[in-house]
């Protein structure tokens, strides 16, 4: 335990009143963060289950005491309450208590505050949980990712490995006692940079030979190198504990779809990626296929991991802000979002007006222009090679020279601020957000239609390509456009609402096809219901006071009060959730992403089963990953 | 459903819209707009359906007054001297934690100088997030609009020095006209509150060797508006 962060005692999330940190003195009449109060939902759990099992939890959501409950609760919840979707699965680490917390929410499909239950297992890893994934498949990548991060082993899980870092890595590291190879600090600001900061490279620290963390009994020199033998063997055999959920498609060796009956042939396993333009970034998709037809799909993540919550939890509250922006590098503004407003949330303090509308406007902006982007690559995957792209880059690249101008940086924008934003739009620039929302993207997007919308050769390849029915996108915690594709009209700005945008008038939209096609359709009916949110903020914006855009006077070191929150917001790409737990210090102790390019991913396996190999391509382009956001 | 086909002749005729708007474009700016509008910026206004590519090292896109990079330090030319007073926020403030700053200390006295002896930026570290500049309380430091920083060593080359760091504030001022004109009047207004002070303390001083004998708790109630000193 010597290795133990030193660090605060107070990690205890069970300490009721937050104190009056200096940060929250500007703030509004709004309480801060609450101890959980019994909803009827939790009231209806604790009778079923009985106050042994079920008790209040500090803070948020309420406690399943003997962890070998949370299947049964889970279900009860799914069935009973119809919590039909997992939004998120996380996991805590308190080593004063010596417990790890396992942190489920789930939600409503029709709207409403997710609901928080967790439990807690030994830090020794002598109790498995039992795995949520008969109940909810969505927790499948998310628990790997707590298994990988926390090394708590869920029982029953089809397929427990490692999934962001490799196979053979030595410790679990997002534990609060594990240290990274450049090790410096628990916590920023480091002390070396100030007052006395003589330079130092991190490889003078920490040298080269120093920086690699074997396990125990490991010899690097006759270690034999078969990363993936367990991997591609699983997938020949077909015993990757996998329950393929189309009846028809035998797993057998022998028939498999798409094959003439009768016909013996030899299945074989192909990579593709992680070098492939067609990953969108560094991803390995490892298929098993029977001549053109995909039978088997597994997805190798972790190329573009470099720890992030590890990272958050060792920057400030405020060093998290630009971080964010690199997480779904395509629409930083909108990461930023969810940031800002989750820790708001938690400090009880409210932005101003202005800053509101500035926040919306840049957030549907920033639809516009990741939709573009996203339709202009999945033309490009489905071989309509970058004329279609670079029409829609040209769309995009007037949005995002109005980003640069107004916050100083094209993609990596870093302009939200805990109660406001870091500057006001000039004249000149509303001006230009103006010509742009009322006289060019409008034609843009209509000139996209008549490009693209009754090609007869996208039809063909995409109808029908990658289906999802609704209940399955449900199961699979799909979010986003794929999600409303698929006909369940799920979005968090209505469904949980935040920010203003209850003011708006717009519609979510929603098509029942569940396929590329309807995925490609859908985004660009999104675009058209985001000008309309910015018709109404860009004329409303003009009775707010200009310049005034920070509540409070502006801090950079932030005290957050004790607690824990978990606020999303509707990114381009689906359900972008932060998980954050306080210890009423300057940094987060726990800063968890709830990323919806990670968690749509785990439904392309069943998505491109028994479709073509160049199908696979195109289903992974209309989910619209960003590997920034995968890998974290 | 139309006939088979017509579907790709529609998406063609928009290409085709792009290949003629192109030259209209073109003649459009010979014809009214050369020599008056740069044609970077022309092909890159939202008005233009034409063409937008800029011929990159030969023409260059005028930078918004906000583009930020890696920051630079502002020295005073009044004065000559740096304008940082090594108070450390922007190295606390710093995400990646590149800024590195040793203080000066007093040789004879032992007590910290407001100048910095040393500042490092670790420019293959800062992510030009800009919060150094935005939360220095003295403006000392500002974000540069240099982009082209590539180079050919990793340690001399992109670890900046004090020396390497420090530009005039006439070279801010030429690129951030703006945040200097708000600069210049903030020091205004903050000279002037200054003057008025002294002057009210003068008058205060006056008045109470006048009043002296007679009230003593006088200049209190007479001088509500004077700031307080810092």
């Amino acid at each position: 335990m010597s290795e133990t962060t030193p660090a605060p005692a107070t990690a205890t999330p069970a300490k009721p009143a937050p104190k009056a940190a200096p940060a929250a003195r500007h703030a509004e009449k709004k309480p801060a963060v609450t101890l959980a109060t019994m909803t009827p939902e939790m009231n209806a759990v604790q009778q079923h289950f009985g106050e042994v099992l079920i008790q209040p939890a500090p803070f948020e959501g309420f406690l399943v005491t003997d962890p070998a409950k949370v299947r049964d609760v889970a279900l009860f919840l799914r069935d009973q309450l119809h919590f039909e979707m997992l939004s998120n699965q996380t996991a805590v680490d308190y080593p004063a208590e010596n417990v790890i917390e396992v942190v489920y929410h789930v939600s409503h499909i029709s709207g409403g505050r997710p609901l928080c239950f967790k439990t807690r297992v030994p830090r020794d890893e002598s109790v498995a949980v039992p795995s949520v994934t008969p109940v909810y498949p969505g927790a499948e990548f998310q628990e790997r990712e707590i298994y990988d991060m926390y090394g708590v082993r869920f029982s029953e899980h089809p397929d427990l490995r490692r999934i962001l870092m490799w196979e053979g890595f030595n410790g679990w590291p997002l534990r609060k006692d594990w240290k990274e190879a450049y090790y410096e600090g628990d916590t920023k600001p480091f002390d070396s940079r100030w007052p006395g900061g003589h330079h130092k490279l991190a490889e003078e620290r920490v040298p080269w030979a120093d920086n690699v963390n074997y396990p125990p009994g490991f010899d690097p020199n006759a270690y034999v190198s078969n990363p993936d033998g367990n991997l591609y063997e699983s997938m020949l055999t077909g015993t990757n504990g996998h329950e393929l959920s189309a009846p028809e498609i035998d797993i057998g060796a022998d028939t498999v779809v798409g094959v003439e009956p009768g016909l013996k042939t030899d299945q074989i396993i192909v990579n593709m990626g992680p070098q492939h333009p067609s990953t969108h970034g560094v991803l390995r998709m490892v298929v098993r296929i029977d001549g053109e037809t995909i039978t088997d799909l597994k997805l190798v993540l972790g190329y573009l991991h470099r720890n992030h919550e590890k990272i958050g939890e060792r920057n400030t509250w405020l060093h998290n802000i630009p971080y964010t922006d690199r997480l779904d590098y395509i629409c930083g503004m909108a990461n930023e979002m969810g940031y800002v407003i989750a820790v708001e949330r938690m400090m009880g303090i409210q932005p101003t007006e202005r800053a509101e509308y500035l926040r919306v406007i840049m957030a549907e902006l920033t639809r516009i222009q990741s939709h573009f982007w996203a339709i202009g690559f999945v033309l490009n995957d489905l071989g309509a090679f970058y004329t279609p792209a670079l029409y829609f880059i040209t769309e995009r690249d007037l949005i995002i020279d109005l980003f640069e101008a107004v916050t100083g940086s094209r993609m990596m924008c870093n302009y939200m601020r805990f109660g406001g934003v870091a500057r006001d739009f000039t004249p000149e620039q509303l001006a230009r957000a103006r010509e742009l929302v009322f006289e060019r993207i409008p034609r843009a997007i209509d000139e996209l239609e008549r490009l693209l919308s009754d090609n007869e050769i996208i039809k063909a390849r995409t109808i029908g390509v990658g289906y999802m029915s609704a209940e399955r996108s449900i199961a699979y915690s799909l979010t986003g456009p794929c999600l409303r594709a698929a006909g369940v009209p799920y979005d968090i700005r209505r469904a949980d609402p935040y920010s203003i945008y209850d003011r708006f008038d717009f519609d979510i939209p929603v098509l029942y096809g569940g396929d590329v096609y309807d995925r490609y359709r859908i985004r660009v009916l999104e675009m058209r219901q985001s000008l309309r949110i910015l018709e109404q903020a860009l004329n409303q914006i003009d009775q707010t006071p200009a310049g005034d855009i920070q509540a409070g006077k502006k801090a950079y070191n932030h005290r957050v009060p004790a607690g824990q929150t978990y606020a999303r917001v509707e990114t381009p790409k689906g359900e972008l959730g932060f998980y954050l737990v306080s210890d009423g210090g300057q940094n987060p102790w726990r800063y968890h992403v709830r990323s919806s390019s990670f968690i749509n991913l785990n439904s392309m396996r069943e998505m491109t089963i028994g479709q073509k190999v160049a199908d696979a391509v195109v289903i992974l382009g209309s989910l619209d990953i960003v590997l920034g956001e995968v890998d974290r | 459903m139309g006939l088979l086909g017509t579907g790709i002749l529609k998406g063609l005729s928009v290409t085709l819209t792009h290949f003629i708007n192109t030259y209209l474009e073109d003649l459009k700016y010979l014809g009214r707009k050369a020599g008056v509008e740069p044609r970077p910026l022309r092909r890159q206004s939202p008005k233009n359906y034409g063409l937008v590519t800029v011929e990159y090292p030969k023409e260059r896109l005028p930078l918004p007054e906000n583009f930020r990079n890696i920051p630079f330090l502002v020295r005073d030319s009044k004065t000559g001297g740096d304008k940082c007073t090594s108070c450390g926020i922007c190295a606390k403030v710093c995400p990646p934690q590149c800024i590195w700053i040793v203080r000066t200390t007093d040789p004879v006295t032992k007590r910290p100088v407001p100048a910095p002896k040393e500042f490092y930026i670790d420019s293959t570290i800062c992510m030009n997030c800009g919060y150094c500049a935005e939360f220095c309380p003295f403006d000392a430091i500002k974000m540069n609009i240099e982009y082209e920083l590539a180079d050919y060593g990793r340690i001399q080359e992109m670890i900046l020095d004090k020396e390497r760091l420090t530009k005039p504030d006439t070279y801010h001022a030429a690129i951030h006209p703006t945040d200097w004109a708000r600069e210049q009047a903030e020091k205004a207004a903050e000279e002037e509150k200054k003057r008025q002070a002294e002057e009210a303390k003068a008058k205060a001083a006056a008045a109470k060797t006048a009043a002296a004998p007679a009230k003593p708790a006088a200049p209190a109630s007479q001088q509500p508006n004077a700031p307080p000193q810092a």
